[in-house]
């Protein structure tokens, strides 16, 4: 088990997801950056939707219950355990006792710490996952609290003999010449993108767009010149998905994320792609957020470089674990 | 056919399809929705069918390489589709309107230009249908508002609606089963449970089903 010191803001256990409850209104939940848990559990050798902690927000302390292997995704953070310094993108190992805190987070948004075995919270409705609007999954349905003791499954052993680390997803999956200190994700049209003249167009894909300080797990708020489209759209609710990027009356766009409703109204003008959802969950509050328009195919193509990716790790984990056995 | 009399269907990324009957927004079309989402249920690398107000989303296990092929399946399906009726429970759940969450009880009179006791009524009257489920967990979307009750959804959506809340959006009306944010106008509240996780099936109602609201007090 470990036991929360210390957690500020909304942090909380999640999984992959919940995919299969939309029909009874039940987003997916979900680790804002897939990629970041994805890698951490590869790391560990656990099942890739073994639970991990989310972490938006420093310092966040814990403790050991016992000896166990570790890893911090995501995000660049300054962290240590028991006063030696960990670095993110690495297996770590923690003994007895040991406290793990994250100082801080100097790159991207969302820490992700994995545990060898995974976190053994109950599977609620498919999942591991905190459902925050339905205060179920997860511990207790809720963000943690100084105080709270989580359960983990038992160890993998083959992950508790030494540390190794992996290039971390921000790195080797960069797009080439990408302006400096903005993210640019790419964006699908959607329904109602010919709803919007091409001044609106050209806005939305030239504006820069500030991440406000109401984003969140729901959705990324943000600022910048008012799209709008022709004329006024109400539509009947219909199914939506994270990445959505709905614009509602007063013409400043919101990403749907993780924690969303499973229905809208609001005009659609584009979807970020599955692909590049994690960067949109590791760019910071305030920082500026760009469209780039991609065709289905590419963001298809997209989606594999990220499996490659993933697949490469995997490959690194399991020949670092038989080089270990030949000593 | 003119542009209005095609269904629309649209990408949602890669990861789900957006198909939106033609028609008015009425319990027939809304049968039809119910037999499509049966029907693309069973097709091959679709996750999950999710019917909402006339239209339906589907979410994909795999991405189809080629999306146009869904997209045919979907008109040719949807062309085939009969009325699908189902023999849902009826329930009655006693509404207190206006007051503290539903605060918007006001403004929707003031937009609609009627009066307090009128919009009351008039919301209370029909025999309204669950249509789907969506939004947040166990929440009912329902068919049959009467339209001269329409009110256009919120400027900016609020970050915190209250759980239980009665609200009108655009032509459409329902209930929210938890707090959480709404683009919506509250005009009343009801302290029924809709969603529990630990039930077999998680959502008390299911579309088929219907309400009637009663009026229990209205808050001026």
């Amino acid at each position: 088990m470990i036991e929360i010191l210390s957690a500020l803001g909304p942090t909380s256990v999640q999984d992959l997801g919940r995919f299969e409850q939309y029909r009874f209104g039940v987003g997916t939940s979900g680790a804002m950056d897939d990629v970041a848990l994805r890698a951490g559990n590869i790391l560990l050798g656990n099942d890739e939707n073994a639970a991990g902690i989310e972490i938006p927000v420093t310092p966040f302390k814990l403790r050991f219950g016992r000896d166990r292997a570790f890893a911090l995704t995501g995000a660049e953070v300054e962290a240590d355990v028991g006063g030696r310094a960990i670095p993110p993108w690495w297996r770590s190992r923690a003994h007895t006792g040991e406290i793990l805190t994250i100082k801080a987070m100097s790159r991207g948004a969302r820490s992700y710490l994995t545990l060898s075995g995974g976190i053994d919270v109950p599977v609620v409705l498919g999942s591991r996952s905190t459902q925050f609007r339905g205060e179920f999954g997860g511990f207790e349905g809720r963000p943690l609290q100084t105080g709270d003791v989580l359960p983990c499954a038992a160890p993998n052993p083959s992950a508790e003999t030494s540390d190794l680390g992996v290039g971390p997803a921000d790195l080797v999956l960069a797009r080439p010449n990408m302006p400096a200190g903005d993210t640019t994700v790419r964006v699908i049209i959607a329904g109602e993108y010919d709803a919007f003249d091409s001044t609106a167009q050209k806005l939305f894909w030239r504006s820069g767009w500030k991440i406000t300080p109401q984003s969140n797990r729901y959705g990324y708020r943000l600022q910048g010149p008012a799209v709008n489209p022709v004329s006024p759209i109400e539509k009947r609710s219909h199914g939506i998905v994270a990445g959505v990027i709905q614009i509602p009356p007063n013409g400043q766009p919101i990403i749907q994320m993780r924690d969303a409703q499973t229905s809208g109204g609001y005009p659609k003008i584009a979807t970020v792609i599955k692909a590049d959802m994690w960067r949109v969950a590791q760019a910071r509050l305030g920082s500026t957020l760009r469209f780039e328009q991609t065709a289905y195919a590419d963001a298809l193509a997209a989606e594999d470089e990220v499996s490659v990716y993933l697949d490469r790790l995997r490959a690194d984990v399991r020949l670092f674990a038989e080089l270990q056995g030949c000593r | 056919m003119t542009a209005s009399d095609r269904p629309r269907i649209s990408l949602l990324g890669t990861t789900a399809i957006l198909f939106e009957a033609p028609g008015p927004f009425d319990l027939p079309h809304q049968r039809r929705i119910w037999t499509l989402a049966t029907t693309a249920s069973k097709w091959p690398g679709i996750r999950e069918a999710i019917p909402l107000i006339t239209n339906l989303m589907l979410t994909f296990e795999t991405p189809p390489r080629d999306p146009s092929t869904l997209m045919a399946a979907l008109n040719d399906a949807w062309n085939e589709a009969q009325e699908l009726t189902i023999g849902g429970r009826e329930i009655r759940l006693p509404v207190t309107y206006g007051g503290e969450i539903g605060a918007s009880l006001q403004a929707v009179a003031n937009h609609c230009g009627m009066s307090i006791d009128d919009v009351v009524s008039i919301h209370a009257a029909p025999l309204y249908t669950v249509f789907a489920l969506g939004s947040h967990p166990g929440y009912c979307y329902l068919g049959g508002m009467d339209p001269r009750i329409s009110m256009p959804r919120r400027q900016t959506p609020l970050q915190r609606s209250a759980g239980g809340s009665v609200s009108i959006g655009g032509s459409q009306t329902g209930v929210s089963a938890s707090p959480g944010p709404s683009g919506w106008h509250a005009i009343g509240h009801t302290s029924w449970i809709f969603f529990d996780p630990c039930w077999t099936t998680p959502a008390a109602l299911a579309p088929g089903d219907t309400i009637r609201f009663e009026i229990e007090r209205v808050i001026r």
